[in-house]
């Protein structure tokens, strides 16, 4: 058994290495994006509202394994070909761009107006007032939706095993077919993905707890 | 005859339909404090905001020092200031809301501190002392290294006040500084717009509290629907106002 495990698992931490990869690559195209669409929400023009909005609603409202399909499959074949792993963070990354978008958005929304006026008037310029007053505060309103995205990212690598992204499930399911111990195998799959996610979701805790030392 | 401090010229601004400005103009000389009085909805509070263009003027011109304040004059065309430049001239002029407005994630210290750092260009050590300097001036030193969430109402905006001194404006608005504030703590916020107005320091004030405009003005706008109804020392427009509007909002307001 034991040993049954340790020859398992060597795949399996392989997967998780490449896990970590995709999940960060991800995360930080998602919040760049998100970060980057929700100000330009700001302004006041609207085919840029127009055209943000159309982005956030058609990858809010398509699954993301479309998505990584149409990126993987459907630009190959129109000629365009993407390797998996570049694949998988730019679907992930677009998907989570749309979410981050609204996450950003809503932390904007939740400053009042004042904040900006009052920066304004001890001689701030909009984007002095932009990065001393309403990022650090909309930092902190966001922290909460942000680090819950992380973790559901992470555990949502999982779909990428679809267009074969070496990650934990692809592994995996590599193993069942060759070895048929589909329990042990999934069993330990979950394992790793617990062991990734729970201290992400305790250090996400602690930022929280440490930006409400203001409160 | 050097310029006043502040010269408002025809002074207009309309949300949309909305006419709320009506040509209003006003001088302030250096030292002096006026104080802009009239009912909730009279304008009084967007002419303040139109002094140092956080409301874009609809017409009108407003000149601080002199110098042309939000526009530029150049070859007989007028256009709008860059944001950077406007922001440089914002930077004389301090302003108190009636929210207070303080940075929720700055300690107090840190709320007077960051403009003339970020702003001026100072470093932190310089800063920190001009913003403690400031904390003296409004009887806050105690309460330096508290974030604001921390202080009552009146508190907060006697630090607010040490931010807009910290700007060393050559002007300082108030917007309704007390309105905001519990009865039992107004008091200490008037008392230090009172010694700063001792100070010899230029002001404009909008305010409900009417003997205290008496008490520390030079001169008072009654304001109405747009326009100013009547001005004059405080002891004509409060004590012997011409105008039946005057009288009739003074006394609405000083029997409660």
């Amino acid at each position: 058994m034991l040993e049954q495990i340790y020859d398992l698992g060597g795949p399996l931490l392989l997967g998780a290495v490449t896990t970590v990869q995709i999940t960060l690559a991800a995360l930080v195209v998602a919040i760049v994006l998100g970060l980057g669409l929700a100000l330009l929400k700001l302004s006041r023009l609207r085919l840029v509202h127009w055209l943000i909005d159309i982005y956030v609603e058609v990858f809010r409202n398509t699954p993301v394994l479309a998505q990584l399909f149409l990126i993987y499959f459907g630009l190959a074949y129109v000629g365009f070909k993407v390797a998996s792993f570049p694949a998988a963070v730019i679907g992930l990354g677009l998907n989570g761009g749309a979410i981050l978008t609204e996450v950003f958005r809503a932390g904007f929304a939740a400053i009042h107006h004042g904040q900006r006026e009052a920066a304004l008037a001890v001689g701030m310029t909009p984007w002095e007032s932009m990065r001393h007053i309403i990022l650090p505060q909309t930092w902190r309103i966001t922290l909460p939706p942000l680090g819950n995205y992380a973790i559901a990212l992470l555990k949502d690598t999982a779909v990428v095993s679809a267009i074969a992204a070496p990650e934990i499930m692809f592994y995996a399911r590599n193993l069942v077919t060759s070895t048929f111990e589909t329990t042990l195998v999934y069993v330990l799959a979950a394992l790793l993905y617990f062991a990734l996610s729970f201290p992400l979701a305790r250090l996400v805790e602690h930022f929280e707890r440490r930006q409400r030392a203001w409160l | 005859m050097a310029a006043p401090l502040l010269r408002v010229e025809d002074l207009h601004k309309s949300f949309g339909s909305l006419e709320v400005l009506k040509g209003v103009s006003m001088t302030l000389e250096r030292g002096h404090k006026t104080a802009v009085i009239g009912p909730s909805g009279c304008g009084k509070s967007t002419m303040l905001r139109c002094i140092n263009f956080l409301e874009t003027p609809s017409r009108g011109r407003i000149y601080l020092d002199g110098e042309r304040f939000g526009e530029k004059e150049a070859d007989g065309a007028v256009r709008p200031m860059t944001e950077k430049e406007l922001a440089r001239q914002r930077a004389h002029v301090g302003m108190v809301f009636q929210g207070f407005y303080l940075w929720p994630h700055l300690t107090a210290r840190d709320n007077v501190a960051i403009a003339p750092m970020r702003v001026r260009g100072m470093d932190r050590a310089e800063a920190h002392a001009l913003a403690d300097t400031m904390l003296a001036k409004v009887h806050m030193s105690h309460k330096a290294d508290e974030y604001p969430e921390r202080l009552s109402g009146g508190q907060q905006q006697r630090v607010a006040i040490a931010r807009a001194l910290a700007q060393e404006p050559k002007l300082l608005l108030f917007d309704e500084p007390t309105s905001a504030l519990d009865p039992e703590l107004v008091g200490e916020v008037l008392k230090v717009i009172h010694e700063l107005a001792d100070e010899g320091r230029s002001m404009v004030l909008v305010t409900h509290e009417i003997r205290f405009a008496r008490d520390v003005a030079d001169w008072v706008l009654f304001m109405g629907d747009g326009d100013i109804v009547e001005e004059g020392p405080p002891d004509a427009v409060i004590g012997q106002p011409r105008h039946e509007r005057t009288r009739a909002f003074l006394r609405q307001i000083l029997q409660h």
